[in-house]
């Protein structure tokens, strides 16, 4: 974070999934796997690793940054405090698509281009 | 010859640690090693110096390149952009001095600004809470001396605050705490087995976003009175066992995160976490306090506060300081499309707002204040890269139990490199001369 948000290590540790292993298996992905996660308010394609700090069923974890934040919830229900976490989402494969880097993500969502 | 410079501040989060040593190459000018430090503080010290750091201004070109400019021509058009707009907005303030701050709330006035800082999206729920019930606090120098009840709610300070435990809250032996780790109880309530869970006594893996029942569970139990079976997934004799042993303390402490600001019951979590705090009080003594995490979001709160008397989100539009979360919030103000300029200093909004936030950033005329290039910098009609609070420039500093620290030069910034305070000054006094001296 503080080594620079347009270098890769960025994206090697903000642009993730962190997914309990059950739910992996779920998904029939392997640790590794782009996929793309999609809620209600947007969608983003990232990697999908396996929870470090599990286990957890059922819950994911994206860290912040722009990947988190193309799908969260940016209602602030009058707090001025936009609601980061507890955002339901649909996980798909999507091996073939690419992760995107920060400054990419950011950039492309502000055109309309992802 | 290399030379050390010791008690160092670092530059990084709320913790503000202050015993950092700095090894300086014998002309001042290169950073060559740091003790103490954690990772990341080490990480942004060394950042400073890494090769391809821009040095001067660049401006957006249409086609979305960048083209590098003088200091004169940003000045003249972050001056102007302020000038013009009826409601610019003027975020961040966190990553910078108290001295910086100031500077920029004096524009803020003149041109009738709306100043958020990055609390907005961090302890702004903590900062409504405090205005509706208080807060019982202390520093973190008592913590260490005296407190054997920790309770970690939704923080991973392991992640966040690499040094706190060791320093304060954990293992370091205190006055009264002469046994180190062995005299504390370590609560964590944590969703996920966080690393900071890993090393509780008590580990509660509360359901997502389910902390308001349990914080109220614990409240009901410390009255002795009727529980449900489970809580928030929690089985009923674990919350009366901690309870029983949070009251058997001598001080306690609750370190909350971004787990409780940030879940969808926001401000009322917090509410009750102060009030769990005050009525554990009947017992014995006992203390909360926020996990800030920015290195002086602390200090942008007190100077806002003694400035206006409003700790984020002040609203200078109307000629007078107005404060509204939920209106004179910066995500509430550009989702609604109610601002018409953005400057940002010392965050990253591009990278840490909802996306629907940063399209209307990227819209706008914008300004970007960083010595980093990021993601807010990148979409941005105008990047100003400055020299690194801490590192290249003094300024004081406020740490996370609202004291105080002055922060220190090491090297010297690359030359020609403006600090946050000269930038700001420059643009205020242009602006002076734009608004005809009134």
């Amino acid at each position: 974070m503080e080594g620079g948000k347009e270098k890769d290590a960025y994206t090697q540790a903000c642009g993730i999934i962190e997914m309990d292993p059950s739910d992996l298996k779920r998904l029939g992905a392997w640790r590794g796997t782009n996929v793309r996660v999609t809620s209600k308010y947007g969608d983003v394609v990232v990697k999908a690793v396996e929870a470090t700090q599990g286990p957890h069923p059922g819950l994911a974890y994206i860290p912040m940054g722009p990947w988190a934040n193309s799908v969260v919830n940016p209602n602030t229900y009058s707090t001025g405090m936009p609601t980061f976490k507890g955002t339901p989402i649909e996980v798909e494969i999507a091996m073939n698509e690419k992760v995107l880097s920060s400054v990419e993500l950011v950039q492309k969502k502000c055109r309309g281009e992802a | 010859m290399s030379q050390s410079v010791t008690d160092v501040i670092c530059p990084f989060c709320g913790t503000l640690c202050d015993d950092l040593e700095v090894i300086v190459s014998d002309d001042g000018k290169k950073i060559e090693d740091i003790y103490n430090a954690c990772a990341i503080g080490a990480e942004k010290f060394m950042h400073a110096q890494a090769a391809g750091r821009v040095k001067r201004p660049r401006m957006q070109q249409p086609d979305g390149s960048y083209k590098e400019v003088s200091y004169d021509e940003a000045v003249e058009y972050t001056a102007q952009m302020l000038h013009k707009a009826r409601k610019p907005l003027m975020y961040g303030w966190s990553s910078t001095s108290c001295e910086a701050q100031s500077v920029g709330h004096e524009i803020a006035e003149k041109v009738g600004a709306i100043v958020d800082n990055t609390a907005t999206v961090c302890h702004g729920t903590t900062l409504i809470a405090v205005q509706d019930v208080g807060i019982p606090s202390c520093t973190l120098g008592e913590i260490k001396n005296r407190a054997d009840r920790i309770i970690f709610w939704g923080c991973n300070p392991c992640h966040a605050h690499p040094r706190h435990q060791s320093r304060y809250s954990i293992f370091p032996r205190g006055y009264f705490t002469n046994k180190g780790h062995k005299n504390r109880k370590v609560v964590v309530v944590d969703p996920r087995d966080s690393d900071t869970a890993k090393m509780a006594d008590y580990h509660f893996k509360v359901e997502q976003g389910r902390d308001y029942e349990l914080l109220s569970a614990f409240r009901v139990a410390l009255r002795n009175e009727p529980l449900p079976e489970k809580v928030a997934g929690i089985p009923r004799e674990k919350i009366i066992e901690a309870a029983d042993m949070l009251k058997s303390g001598r001080f306690g402490i609750i370190f909350f995160g971004m787990g409780v600001t940030q879940s969808l019951s926001k401000n009322h979590n917090i509410d009750n976490a102060i009030m769990l705090t005050k009525d554990l009080n009947e017992f014995t003594k006992f203390s909360i306090m926020a996990m800030r995490g920015h290195y002086n979001v602390t200090g942008s709160g007190q100077v806002l506060g003694w400035q206006f008397g409003y700790p984020f989100a002040v609203d200078l539009s109307r000629g007078f300081a107005r404060y509204n979360p939920g209106e004179s919030t910066s995500n509430d103000l550009l989702r609604r499309g109610e601002v018409d300029a953005v400057f940002v200093l010392g965050s990253d909004p591009g990278a840490h707002f909802p996306i629907s936030s940063v399209k209307k950033i990227s819209q706008l005329p914008s300004v970007c204040v960083d010595p980093h290039i990021t993601p807010t910098s990148e979409i941005s009609k105008l990047h100003v890269p400055v020299a690194f609070v801490g590192v290249e420039v003094g300024g004081n500093c406020y740490r996370m139990d609202n004291v105080p620290i002055e922060a220190r030069k090491v090297v010297d910034p690359p030359e020609g490199m403006l600090t946050d305070v000269e930038f700001l000054s420059r643009v205020n006094s242009r602006l002076e001369k734009l608004s005809g001296g009134k």
